[in-house]
């Protein structure tokens, strides 16, 4: 086995690692800076000044990276145009006010009528799904030996990129499509042993969606199950061990007190879930780009953003998922609020 | 977005069941543990089984990164148990210097996910526990709608910012740069930051504070010396959390770096070769190893705070 003898560029590493500590130095330099000049306000002033100096730059980075640039991507959803220009819609040439154009293009253009319809599959299987393989695995593990074992297994692909984890199942769907070539993917292998024709399981509209859900499904399950497994701990021991004295099976158990215990979990797991998938653009951006039929609002942002070159029709689709997401974050923080009173 | 997690109620050893109840327990006790014998075995079983649908493919991916191009052509993983002398760490040579199909070492690009990582941990972390502190414990005008204001902005999709802010960056001259990553990485992370930590900072007694007014401290030396320690277990919550994002990120990246392929972190580079490699597994498995090995050691070694972390942020992005 030969040793693993770093020949990448030391000298190019070195000015990489110069330049993170240039921008470390920087970064400190500023706000110490900030924190000492307002340090010299005295009297009536003072707390003024120190409020300023400690909430100002995270304020002020907020504002500008992300409430203003927010604000532009709505403005520009309603210019046409090639590039993407700040001073795009203020009477320049390249980008002319088109109304609610962008937005009915979400369905007239050939091809995204047909992403909206796998942003639904995803939607509604992915946190079903995961919350459902969580919960029964939480479940099962619950109390039993080498619990702590069984959940880092589940919970690992949570750890994972979704790009590693795409791979990952690119590697499981492999399909050689020579005839009679070997299959050395182990769903295909599994395929061809049992004597059926292998499949293209990521090439192949229209299943290829449900196999991108599944690698979602498998990252998920362990967030489902480590917020659900600490709720069905958190159930107090005297309610199960009464069930138990009166009879009650385990599947009774399960039904009528570990259930309603949890519903709020629940909710909130479903939830979050259901945005990180509205948001989710990795796994299909790796897989095939969303070029076989297979893809989803958050890839479309990216490819009509910047690989297609129609920033309007892109800005559109990011205002959509913001319309999406916003009724299930506000949904799930009255959840929280009402858990928490 | 917090998804609370409420703490597991120990068990009562003490606790004893009433008269009626023990008896009852009795007369049932035989079919009872049958009934319970028999659910539990099925349920370890289906736990079994779904531990090994997990994890198989990760394993599979594993065991292919140590077998030599020709094996994993010529026939399926599972048979690499049977050539146990025949497992190499060339592949990994290979992804990570150059070599083989392989033009651009991985190597260079772990290094970038390094240099865009850290800086994007530490400049929120700063950011957000100073602010943090200003809306625990400075009074200042405006401050209640200004915190209800960061907190709602959590809403933002980072899609809705990012191509504004990546013609700013160009426009200005930073564009592609690992500048650009980091203050967007560090604008998408505030307003979670500053919610997590100003919630742990209203758990401190305001007798502590109050304590170190009176005696004159500035509010500089009170964050410094009383509130920094005792945050530390959120600072490093969030921070892991936080690195674990920007490391595992590939949207903000493209994004931000489009051009500029130079400067692409790990994740980047894998799903380009992801397209441009198609079949050479001995390389992809070994270049998926490499990038997913640092969040695995931080899973392994900080799990309790990794898990906190991603409890915490689980709606960020």
């Amino acid at each position: 086995m030969p040793a693993l003898a770093p020949t990448v560029s030391a000298a190019d590493a070195a000015s990489k690692f110069g330049t993170m500590f240039l921008g470390l130095a920087v970064f400190a330099a500023v706000f110490i800076g900030i924190l000492l000049i307002a340090s010299l306000f005295r009297g009536k002033y003072a707390e003024k000044a120190q409020a300023v100096a400690f909430a100002g730059p995270a304020i002020l980075f907020i504002a500008l990276g992300l409430l203003y640039p927010a604000i532009l991507t709505i403005q520009r959803s309603f210019y046409s145009g090639k590039f993407f220009d700040l001073n795009a819609g203020l009477g320049n040439a390249k980008a002319k006010f088109v109304g609610f154009d962008n937005f009915q293009k979400l369905w007239t253009t050939p091809g995204l009528p047909e992403v909206f319809l796998n942003t639904l599959w995803w939607v509604l299987l992915v946190p079903s799904l995961a919350t459902g393989f969580g919960l029964l695995y939480a479940v099962l593990v619950d109390k039993a030996k080498g619990e702590a074992v069984a959940k880092a297994l589940i919970f690992l692909p949570m750890a994972i990129s979704m790009v590693g984890a795409t791979l990952i199942w690119k590697f499981v769907y492999y399909f050689n499509g020579e005839p009679g070539g070997v299959q050395i993917g182990l769903l295909n292998a599994m395929l061809t042993g049992v004597g059926i024709n292998p499949h293209d399981f990521l090439g192949a509209f229209p299943w290829n969606t449900f196999f991108l859900i599944v690698i979602m499904i498998w990252i998920q399950a362990g967030f489902a199950m480590t917020v659900l497994s600490a709720a069905i701990k958190a159930i107090p021991d005297d309610i199960i061990e009464a069930a138990r004295l009166d009879g009650v099976s385990g599947i009774q158990l399960f039904r009528y007190v570990t259930l309603p215990s949890i519903r709020s979990s629940l909710i909130v797991v479903l939830t979050t879930i259901a945005i990180a998938t509205l948001k989710a653009f990795d796994i299909v951006q790796a897989s095939s780009g969303g070029t076989l039929h297979d893809s989803v609002l958050a890839n479309e942002f990216y490819r009509r953003s910047f690989v297609t070159q129609e920033p309007g029709l892109g800005a559109a689709i990011a205002i959509v998922i913001f319309l999406l997401v916003t009724p299930i974050i506000v949904f799930n923080v009255i959840q929280m609020r009402k858990d928490q009173a | 977005m917090t998804a609370a997690t409420p703490l597991p109620v120990p068990a009562d050893p003490a606790s004893e069941a009433p008269v009626t109840r023990a008896e009852k327990r009795k007369k049932r006790s035989s079919a009872n543990r049958a009934a319970t014998s028999l659910s539990s075995r099925t349920g370890s079983l289906v736990a079994i089984i779904m531990a090994v649908l997990w994890t198989t493919p990760t394993f599979g991916l594993l065991v292919t990164s140590f077998r030599t191009q020709a094996d994993i052509q010529d026939t399926g993983w599972w048979n690499a148990f049977g050539q146990l002398d025949r497992w190499t760490l060339s592949n990994y040579d290979m992804a990570f210097n150059g070599g083989g199909d392989n033009a651009t070492p991985m190597g260079d690009f772990f290094i970038n996910s390094i240099v865009i990582a850290v800086p994007a941990v530490f400049l929120p972390l700063l950011l957000a526990s100073l602010a943090a502190y200003a809306f625990a414990w400075i009074k200042f005008p405006g401050r209640d709608w200004l915190f209800v204001a960061v907190f709602a902005l959590q809403i933002v999709p980072l899609q809705i910012a990012l191509l504004p802010l990546a013609t700013w960056f160009t426009r200005v001259g930073i564009g592609g740069t690992f500048w650009a990553l980091w203050l967007s990485h560090t604008a998408f992370a505030l307003p979670l930051a500053v919610y997590l930590l100003h919630n742990f900072m209203k758990e401190i007694p305001p007798s502590l504070l109050e304590a170190a007014r009176v005696d004159g401290a500035s509010h500089m030396r009170i964050f410094l010396q009383v509130l920094l320690p005792l945050i530390t277990p959120a600072l490093a919550s969030f921070g892991i959390f936080q690195f674990l994002w920007v490391w595992n990120d590939l949207l903000v990246a493209l994004t931000m770096l489009g051009g500029s392929p130079e400067n692409a972190p790990i994740t980047m580079e894998l799903n380009q070769i992801s397209g441009t490699l198609g079949n050479r597994w001995y390389l992809l498995s070994a270049a998926a190893f490499i990038s997913i090995s640092v969040p695995v050691v931080v899973f392994v070694f900080m799990q309790r705070y990794f898990v906190r972390g991603l409890l915490a942020g689980g709606t960020k992005g």
